[in-house]
């Protein structure tokens, strides 16, 4: 027998299965379990996002955006707001930028809560995504009492936030900030010292900190491998620079490291929460929450009884949209699964000349094969778990 | 068993179930088939109630009052379904091959006792049969893996076939120690020789039964022996050859309507199979906790069904609770971990009953 007899055994991961999180295609080459080749195949909820952003105004993108990365949707928009705001030059007023930062971090709670557990599932605990989800309903339903919407909230918008908190939201999720941790102590407790789960994830697909650069990683995956990179820190945006939080980091770079920073993360974002309270109900915190030029936000339904000029600004804005200055600009967040990042380039118009979105799970997922080879078949399960993909923003 | 036929015989005025005969002896075996399916229903329905209830769900509750028709709902489901066959599968190996789950599943029955003398086949060997017929038990899935010429099923079916035998070796250890103590392959002898010789006896106080029992001499054998029952039945945290996140369904993959019923029918029975094992091989079978009035009114058969459904009851926490094993590190706790203790403490225990003379040996009579 000559050696290119020996075959390996193709099999398809995806995209229907179980652990696929969502639409994923992998081809895997095994050697009896162990994984010798994994070839990601993506695209299959390709919707044309950046295309169709080129067709919208400015304000009509912004929905396009919560169906990227669907488990933490504001954060996506705070990227696209972020980036239309450096174009405009203007400013959010204080409390604005309090309520995205409070939001965001509600998102990244509800990312990393889906993703510590549904990791635990993919190495065969059932019960934590349930505890899991029991939380992150109560989130959803602060987006809800928010925004309207459970998900595609549209909430964030260029010039600031759409509408005002109302007061009894806000003391209800600093009700939710004193309870959440021992919630989170619970299922720390289920797993986190967990033999089998150990064994599942120590070790796992480890990545030195070159590796992670060289793959074009961000957020929890750099610093599962042992940089202090967090762009709320390193290039602050809103008023995360006045915040008091922490930044985890791995040693070994490996699954587990990866779940116990966003384990710590959530903890962290928790009493972010807390100081944008805090901060929301001191006079500092009062005001306006967007921006009050008539030419970028749309005025108040009462104003436009009363004020001529605040009727044509709604009926431009609404009809036209904003014409943003001609140039481009990269704006990013740290949103939960890294660095969410937007170019966007505009010639004066209404309407994004370009609009390229960077999504973290695209640069995490071209490193499957990188990170899977030669672990056993259900390790693939588990590293997918711990890159935190979702297809959303994965194929846009 | 037999007094219930003779009450029978009694009522109808003529010996119809006629005792002690062929007939009777098909009555009998009917009789324990129906208990014992309607006991799977509701076994089934107990673990779907246990999992929801450690995740915070209320499991199901629709069909009957909290859900206690479910599983027969289930079952004219599955019943009623068309079932598929994939082209590519070799038609009568895939249909086989649920057969023999069940089949194998339900026969080993045949040799438990649920009571004192309530117990189809008396035979002198009967853990021996049980252990071969519970060995057999891997065939069903290898064929359904392999029959269905597919490649998740065939990853499922290889992986099943390496690891039903290695903790089958594990479970033999077990046994054996078991033996060693009793001196007999009866099961009958093995719960017998628990009442009437152990640890309460030798404290001087022989009515608390429960010390007697061999879940306390031979602790660790009793641990291993409950893991390993975990996975011989493929119950988390050893379900890979189903690993829903890996194999998706493994050999069940290609498999529905009635033969995926008969599959999940074979897999209950043979985890209670196990349940009632572990009772009668370290709890004392049907003899009650504490050999005293209040306790001793309730039927042995009802201590043996209390005892099997706390044994499950532990089943089912497990698979609440714990993460999935990797294939390797699923060989390594059987071979470099459990192997090495049972045989070990085969030897010791060996040892320990040849200096003291300890052992039952009313058996050998």
């Amino acid at each position: 027998m000559t050696e290119h007899d020996v075959r390996t055994f193709n099999i398809n991961f995806g995209p229907q299965h179980p652990a696929a999180h969502g639409v994923l295609r992998l081809v895997l080459e095994l050697d009896g379990e162990v994984v010798e080749r994994v070839d990601p195949h993506v695209g299959l909820l390709h919707r044309g996002t950046e295309k169709l952003i080129e067709a919208k105004t400015y304000l009509q993108a912004v929905p396009y955006f919560d169906r990227l990365d669907y488990v933490a949707p504001i954060n996506q928009e705070h990227a696209f707001a972020l980036a239309v705001e450096r174009l405009l030059g203007i400013e959010v007023p204080f409390r604005g930028q309090l309520i995205r930062v409070l939001y965001s971090e509600i998102g990244r709670i509800l990312s990393h809560l889906l993703n510590v557990t549904t990791q635990a599932m993919d190495v065969g605990a059932l019960t934590p995504p349930l505890w899991g989800f029991e939380q992150r309903e109560k989130l959803m339903i602060f987006y809800e009492r928010a925004t309207g919407a459970r998900m595609h909230a549209a909430y964030v918008r260029p010039g600031g936030v759409h509408q005002d908190l109302p007061q009894a939201l806000i003391d209800d999720i600093e009700k939710f900030t004193e309870t959440f941790p021992k919630a989170l102590d619970d299922i720390d407790n289920l797993i986190t010292e967990n033999r089998i789960f150990k064994q599942r994830n120590v070790d796992i697909a480890t990545v030195s900190l070159e590796d992670a650069w060289a793959w074009g990683f961000s957020g929890v995956m750099v610093r599962g491998s042992g940089a202090a990179w967090d762009l709320r820190k390193s290039q602050p945006y809103e008023c995360y620079d006045r915040l008091d939080f922490d930044i985890p980091v791995g040693k070994n770079g490996d699954c587990y490291d990866r779940y116990l920073i966003r384990m710590e993360e959530m903890r962290q974002s928790n009493s972010l929460m807390k100081q944008c309270i805090d901060l929301l109900n001191s006079e500092e915190g009062k005001g306006p929450v967007s921006t009050t030029d008539g030419k970028v936000v749309p005025p108040k339904r009462g104003e436009m009884k009363r004020s001529m000029e605040a009727l044509i600004h709604h009926f431009k804005l609404y009809t036209e949209g904003y014409r943003v200055p001609e140039g481009e600009v990269y704006a990013a967040v740290e949103a939960p699964k890294g660095e969410f990042g937007v170019y966007l380039v505009s010639d004066g118009s209404n309407k994004p000349y370009r609009c390229k979105i960077r999504a973290p799970g695209f640069a995490h997922l071209q490193a499957m094969d990188f990170l899977c080879r030669g672990h056993m078949l259900a390790d693939v399960s588990a590293i997918l778990g711990s890159l935190d993909i979702v297809f959303g923003e994965v194929d846009r | 068993m037999d007094s219930i036929l003779f009450a029978l015989d009694y009522l109808f005025g003529a010996p119809i179930f006629g005792l002690g005969t062929m007939i009777g002896f098909v009555w009998k075996a009917l009789l324990l088939l129906v208990t014992l399916l309607v006991f799977t229903a509701y076994v089934l329905l107990a673990d779907r109630k246990i999992w929801a209830a450690v995740q915070i769900r209320r499991g199901p509750n629709v069909v009957g009052a909290f859900g206690l028709f479910q599983s027969f709902a289930d079952l004219l489901k599955f019943v009623f379904k068309e079932p598929v066959i994939p082209a590519g599968a070799d038609k009568a190996v895939f249909l086989l091959a649920p057969l023999v789950t069940v089949l194998l599943a339900l026969s080993a029955w045949a040799v438990v006792p649920v009571a004192e003398g309530w117990v189809l086949a008396d035979i002198n060997v009967g853990i021996l049969y049980i252990f071969a017929i519970s060995s057999l038990g891997v065939y069903g899935i290898i064929m359904g893996g392999w029959a269905s010429n597919s490649k998740y099923p065939f990853l499922g079916a290889l992986r099943s076939a390496a690891q039903m035998v290695s903790y089958e070796v594990s479970i033999g250890f077990v046994i054996i120690t078991v033996l060693l103590c009793v001196g007999s392959l009866n099961l009958t002898h093995i719960v017998i020789a628990q009442q009437e010789m152990g640890l309460a006896h030798a404290l001087g106080v022989p009515w608390l039964t429960f010390l007697n029992w061999f879940w306390l001499p031979l602790f660790p054998m009793f641990v291993i022996f409950f893991i390993s029952a975990l996975a011989e039945t493929n119950r988390p945290p050893f379900d890979l050859p189903e690993a829903e996140s890996e194999l998706v369904a493994g050999f069940m993959v290609e498999y529905g309507s009635t033969p995926y019923m008969m599959f999940m029918l074979g897999e209950y029975v043979a985890i209670i199979l196990m349940c009632a094992l572990t009772t009668i091989l370290f709890l004392g079978g049907w003899s009650a906790p504490i050999d005293l009035p209040p306790f001793t009114w309730i039927p042995g058969a009802v201590w043996f069904v209390l005892k099997l459904s706390l044994v499950f009851f532990m089943f089912a926490m497990v698979k609440a609770f714990v993460p999935r094993y990797r294939y390797d590190q699923l060989m390594r706790l059987g071979w470099k971990v459990f192997l090495p203790i049972s045989l070990f403490m085969v030897v010791a225990v060996a040892a320990v009953l040849q200096l003291t003379g300890w052992g039952w040996h009313g058996g050998m009579a």
